[in-house]
């Protein structure tokens, strides 16, 4: 079961009318690398591997709903007030000829989420290798991101959220040790 | 903190039809060199964590737009 609390994990700001950024960050809403595939993955993930790592991603899924919930905000932001010329022009005609102002999973190119994005191998170690991986494109994805802007506050909730993958990218290299070495064991180097 | 950009120099051919970039560059964050988190690392106050997005120096990965900041 889960507690929401009516706020978001980080606030977000977004000082720049710039509605093609709205484009762009829907490749973090519901694209392959996405925010929403994260979450779903690692939701999923969790039963069936070893008890001692089930918290791991729990948690993590859980915080990547919290960021979902963030990039809608920026999404929403960013195009509530927009005109139908101003989102033609940045490349969301085909978004409100289907659903005028409404957010959609979907990616940058507008293709909708599909479960195929994740994965359940079922193997502990295959899945959190899967894991780390994502949470290194998701990295990228943001640097990429942070590239296509220059507002400096969408930069910061950008950067907030890369930041978070890489600890999480860590909390997966720390699970698939705990799963290597059964005697509990922590090496550090 | 040494630096987490790693700079290299792509291909160049002579037919290339566009102008060459000098360099390419590419991030490694401070995650790659730790795989298990000691115990009692320094901590960043709190505010400052929250603002940077880890309480830990250690994991901390600065990145700047490449289109810069207005």
């Amino acid at each position: 079961m889960w507690i929401y609390e009516k706020k978001l994990q980080y606030p977000v700001r977004v000082s720049k009318c710039d509605v093609r950024m709205a484009r762009y960050l829907m490749e973090q809403y519901g694209g392959a690398d996405g925010e929403l595939a994260a979450a779903l993955r690692y939701m999923n993930q969790r039963y069936a591997i070893p008890d001692k790592v089930i918290g791991v991603l729990t948690d993590i899924s859980t915080e990547e709903f919290s960021h979902l919930e963030m990039i809608a905000t920026m999404i929403y932001k960013l195009t509530k007030d927009a005109s139908v010329q101003e989102l033609e022009a940045a490349g969301l005609g085909p978004n409100y000829a289907q659903r005028d102002h409404a957010l959609f999973y979907q990616n940058s190119a507008g293709v909708p989420f599909t479960a195929t994005y994740i994965q359940a191998k079922g193997d502990p170690l295959a899945d959190l290798y899967e894991d780390i991986a994502a949470e290194e494109k998701a990295r990228a994805t943001y640097q990429w991101l942070i590239d296509m802007t220059d507002d400096v506050d969408l930069q910061d909730g950008l950067k907030f959220l890369r930041e978070r993958e890489i600890v999480h990218a860590l909390r997966f290299k720390e699970s698939v040790q705990i799963l290597i070495d059964e005697r509990g064991k922590k090496k550090v180097f | 903190m040494e630096s987490q950009e790693r700079v290299y120099t792509p291909y160049r051919g002579p037919f290339d039809p566009c102008p060459p970039v000098p360099f390419k560059t590419y991030v490694v964050p401070p995650n790659q060199f730790i795989s298990f988190q000691p115990p009692d690392l320094p901590q960043f106050s709190l505010p400052e964590a929250l603002r940077l997005g880890t309480l830990w120096p250690a994991l901390f990965s600065p990145y700047e737009s490449k289109q810069g900041g207005r």
